[in-house]
């Protein structure tokens, strides 16, 4: 019990800190945070206008504690470009960039995790140097260039898939899925890369221990050995890496939303930098980072559970 | 006198390593009966695990059997054949190992590791092999069986974990157990104990036992015969008594000395000198001629022949000749 | 580690070979370019690669291949200048945290983990949004996207080495904390630092790439491989080779880097 406690703790104190430097890059670091919106030229009269509406006359201290109390209770601000609530902007954003990364993560997951447990199995010397050709290259891609080749290959010359654009899972599911799958792919390559190297390496290490040579010696079959004895000692490690996988996946989404026109949050978060909409923006980037930190959190659970041994430490 | 159960017949295995072979275990023969306890005994690199290895077909990717050949209870153990060593493994022949606290997977209860041999090979439900391994549990003197059944290895003492081992290598009444090292790693009070439960067990229930060890003194405790290696090859073998009293080759002599005892009490302990030539140095001749304080010439050119005497004392060693002493 | 066996480590060799023919591509564009990076000539838009332009040229007939060469300088320039930050920044928290331990390690633990939550370029989108695109904010963002994996390099490396006999032994003899850090420490800890630096340096290269292609990297005239890649991408259909040949060439650097370090980690490891 003392183990979930002090992690909801740790994940308590992160979300504080996260919201502290959110705070900090965007209303104490720019001196001015109505100057960023207007601009440096701006007209005197329509900066003291703003600075009232925003608040900024209070003391930064104030201002946090009731940016922090305001977003507690669900209150996420006004988007000043689209004078709405920005709860439901990113309400309508949201399912976009949750089915982009859920599928990527779904994609890696399908692809890296049989790949990885083939190459460990078959270990040998081709199989190891086209493995290490694909991670080496799939970690090397930036993500956005290869949504460029997949619609270069997919969608001018084969006709697959359309070339950008969205369509709402509501109106039309196969649409959706088609208009989602390159997308998903590209954010997906380097993340199967690292599975498959990470599992391959993490499995045959595993083949190596103590237990595995007293599964043997039971005379237990090697698919029972792998499914029944070494899939759950490598899901630790595995664990680790999917947590960091979904992280990159949001951040890179912010990317590739951009190269295929997916209205999401990542889209959203740049337009809103281009029309200087500092609540939203503001807003936005906390919500990215605490879905990170929760994922981190659930992940510290998962550990946990899969393994009685682990404890606190630090 | 009892059935040969186990006969190993003019063994070679090698390692291949950068494409040359390194031969590890040379013309290895001997036999355990049914219910019989021999010992393997030898510094580390003398072949002993690799020996157990063998007869479980469990040998490194990088080893391989090169002549000769192992039965079980009249059969030929191939190593080609997937299926039979499936069959072989657990239930005929088992293995406990020398670090019980890794030798058991630390994400499974340990109950069902013990239960998992017992539902590999016979045609037990679930419930069954779980009574199964409960009874087992109790046999090899655990108490609190039913909480000890869930827990994870890393609850558990080395002492406990071993005989967590012994329960689940026994559970399928195999008629041979090979424990390589199985109180290497344990306090000395504990050692104790597994080496008279294994007894216990040898006498309860007919299991013939296969002992590797580096201490002639647990061997000692445990066993009636004792196989002596050196470098891959068998040395010596003879009842456990014979040696203590009369051993022949002189690596076993020097093994001796180095034994402490109570008469030796406040003496400095003998320690042989030199060490066990690695795979890569291994030549023609006698294989510890190199630390022999009695070799003469030949034995640095002639591989001497494991020569048997009229009691069936075995010895390899250029100074007998059909068991007696010459030269 | 020896010299001659890095020789024979094949990541290594092929990343080194990558990075010295980019390097030299570096070098020479400072002196000379095929044609000047931003003439225009608008009787051969679009070119396809032919022999008097590797690379085809551009919506504007301006030379790919040049403008490639060029664009090199800023990659390397922002790479550079970014680990530096980085690994200045990150060593400086790391020892703290590891060599003092305690609160000040725990509060300052906690802030580089809260940092890792904005993942992926967020952390740089966040303070370039602020302060403003260009190359200067660019460097500066990137480096502090960099400070986590190096502060967290330092810290274990501090916990694990300020325990050996040799840093007691120093410690006993009364050298100071200043002297026990960079006499035995430090180098002590160079292989993991100068492995994060490679692999850093590719991710500066690819965030650069990806911020300069969201418009909030480096901006016009200066040169950035990130920006051709969103200029090309209207062109995707017409002219595929101005795209993929400066994807190709980012990914041949990051490629580079990544085998590098790689190379060099291998080399630490059997020297153990």
């Amino acid at each position: 019990m003392r183990f979930y406690i002090r992690k909801l703790a740790t994940f308590l104190s992160t979300v504080l800190l996260v919201s502290v430097i959110t705070f900090l890059v965007f209303q104490i670091l720019p001196g001015d945070p109505a100057e960023i919106v207007l601009g440096v030229d701006a007209d005197p009269h329509q900066l003291v206008e703003l600075r009232k509406t925003m608040g900024l006359e209070r003391p930064a201290a104030e201002r946090y504690a009731s940016w922090v109390t305001d977003t507690v209770t669900g209150d996420f601000g006004t988007s000043l470009r689209y004078q709405r609530p920005v709860a439901d902007i990113v309400a309508e954003r949201l399912p976009v960039t949750l089915s982009l990364s859920v599928m990527s993560v779904g994609l890696t997951l399908l692809i890296g995790l049989p790949l990885g447990i083939y190459i460990a199995r078959k270990d040998g010397q081709l199989s190891s140097m086209l493995l290490s050709v694909f991670t080496q290259l799939g970690l090397a891609v930036p993500s956005f260039w290869l949504g460029f080749i997949l619609i270069l290959v997919f969608s001018v010359t084969f006709k697959l898939f359309p070339t950008y654009g969205y369509v709402p899972w509501s109106e039309d599911p196969v649409g959706a899925f088609k208009s989602m799958f390159l997308p998903s792919l590209a954010l997906a390559i380097p993340g199967i890369a690292v599975v498959i190297r990470y599992l391959r390496n993490t499995l045959l290490d595993q083949f190596r221990m103590d237990y595995v040579r007293t599964a043997r010696s039971k005379g237990l079959r090697e698919k029972s050995i792998m499914y029944r004895h070494i899939l759950r000692n490598s899901l630790i490690p595995v664990l680790t890496i999917v947590g960091l996988l979904i992280a990159d996946t949001l951040g890179g989404s912010i990317v590739v939303e951009n190269v295929f026109a997916l209205p999401g949050l990542g889209n959203l978060l740049i337009t809103s930098i281009g029309t200087r909409d500092l609540p939203l923006l503001q807003t936005l980037v906390l919500y990215i980072a605490i879905i990170v930190v929760l994922i981190n959190f659930v992940v510290d659970i998962l550990y946990k559970v899969i393994d009685p041994r682990i404890r606190l430490k630090r | 006198m009892a059935n040969t159960l186990l006969a190993i017949d003019e063994l070679d295995v090698a390692f291949t390593i950068g494409g040359k072979q390194y031969p590890a275990l040379r013309q290895l023969s001997f036999e355990v009966r049914e219910k019989e306890r021999v010992g393997i005994v030898g510094e580390s690199g003398c072949g002993k695990s690799l020996t157990s290895l063998s007869v479980m077909g469990l040998l490194p990717e990088s080893a391989a059997i090169t002549r000769g050949q192992i039965s079980l209870a009249g059969k030929t153990l191939s190593a080609g054949l997937r299926e039979e060593w499936h069959s072989t493994r657990g239930r005929q022949v088992a293995m406990i190992f020398q670090d019980p606290m890794t030798a058991l997977n630390p994400l499974m209860p340990v109950g069902k590791q013990i239960a998992e041999m017992a539902l590999t090979h016979l045609a037990v439900t679930r419930k069954e092999a779980k009574q199964m391994a409960l009874e087992m549990m109790a046999k090899v003197g655990l108490s609190r069986i039913e909480q000890l059944y869930g827990e994870y290895p890393h609850r558990l003492s080395g002492g406990m974990m071993q005989r967590m081992m012994i329960a689940m290598a026994l559970i399928c009444q195999p008629k041979l157990l090979i424990a390589d090292e199985p109180t290497t790693a344990l306090d000395v009070t504990i050692q104790a104990q597994i080496l008279a439960l294994l007894r216990e067990m040898n006498r309860s229930t007919g299991t013939a036992m296969l002992f590797i060890s580096h201490d002639l003194g647990v061997i000692r405790e445990v066993c009636e015969r004792v196989i002596v290696m050196y470098a891959g090859f068998i040395v010596e073998d003879a009842p456990v008594q014979d040696i203590l009293e009369n051993p022949k080759h002189p690596y076993t002599a020097a093994l001796l000395q180095a034994l402490p005892s109570v008469e030796k009490r406040g003496q400095a302990l003998y320690t042989i000198p030199g060490r066990v030539p690695p795979l890569t140095e291994r030549g023609g001749g006698c294989p510890f001629a190199g630390r022999c304080p009695r070799a003469f010439g030949i034995c640095h050119t002639i591989t001497p022949e494991l020569d048997t005497g009229m009691d069936g004392h075995r010895v390899r060693c250029h100074l007998y000749v059909e068991g007696r002493l010459c030269g | 580690m020896r010299w001659n066996q890095l020789v024979r480590n094949k990541p290594f060799m092929i990343g080194g070979c990558l990075l010295v023919l980019l390097l030299g591509l570096m070098v020479t564009s400072l002196f000379y370019t095929p044609y000047g990076p931003n003439d225009m000539n608008t009787a051969m838009r679009l070119a396809p690669p032919q022999a008097s332009h590797w690379f085809g040229t551009d919506n504007f007939g301006r030379d790919i291949f040049s403008r490639i060469m060029e664009g090199s300088q800023t990659s390397f320039v922002i790479g550079t200048a970014s680990v530096a930050i980085g690994l200045v920044i990150g060593l400086l928290i790391g020892a703290i945290a590891g060599y003092w331990g305690g609160w000040m390690d725990e509060m300052l633990m906690r802030i580089i983990d809260a940092m890792l939550a904005f993942p992926g370029i967020l952390l740089a989108i966040m303070l370039v949004s602020v302060f403003g695109p260009g190359f200067g904010n660019t460097i500066v963002a990137l480096g502090i996207m960099s400070i986590p994996a190096f502060a967290r390099i330092a810290r274990s490396g501090f916990i694990q080495y300020k325990e050996f006999a040799f840093v007691k032994a120093a410690k006993a003899r009364g050298a100071s904390s200043l002297r026990i850090i960079s006499r035995h420490i430090l180098p002590n800890m160079a292989s993991p630092l100068i492995v994060a630096s490679t692999m850093r340096f590719s991710g500066s290269i690819l965030a650069e790439a990806g911020l300069s292609y969201l418009g909030l990297g480096v901006q016009p005239p200066d040169p950035s491989w990130g920006r051709m890649l969103s200029e090309a991408q209207p062109f995707i259909i017409n002219a595929p080779w101005y795209v993929f040949i400066t994807g190709a060439v980012i990914t041949a650097m990051v490629l580079g880097f990544n085998l590098l370090g790689d190379g060099i980690r291998d080399g630490f490891d059997k020297k153990r």
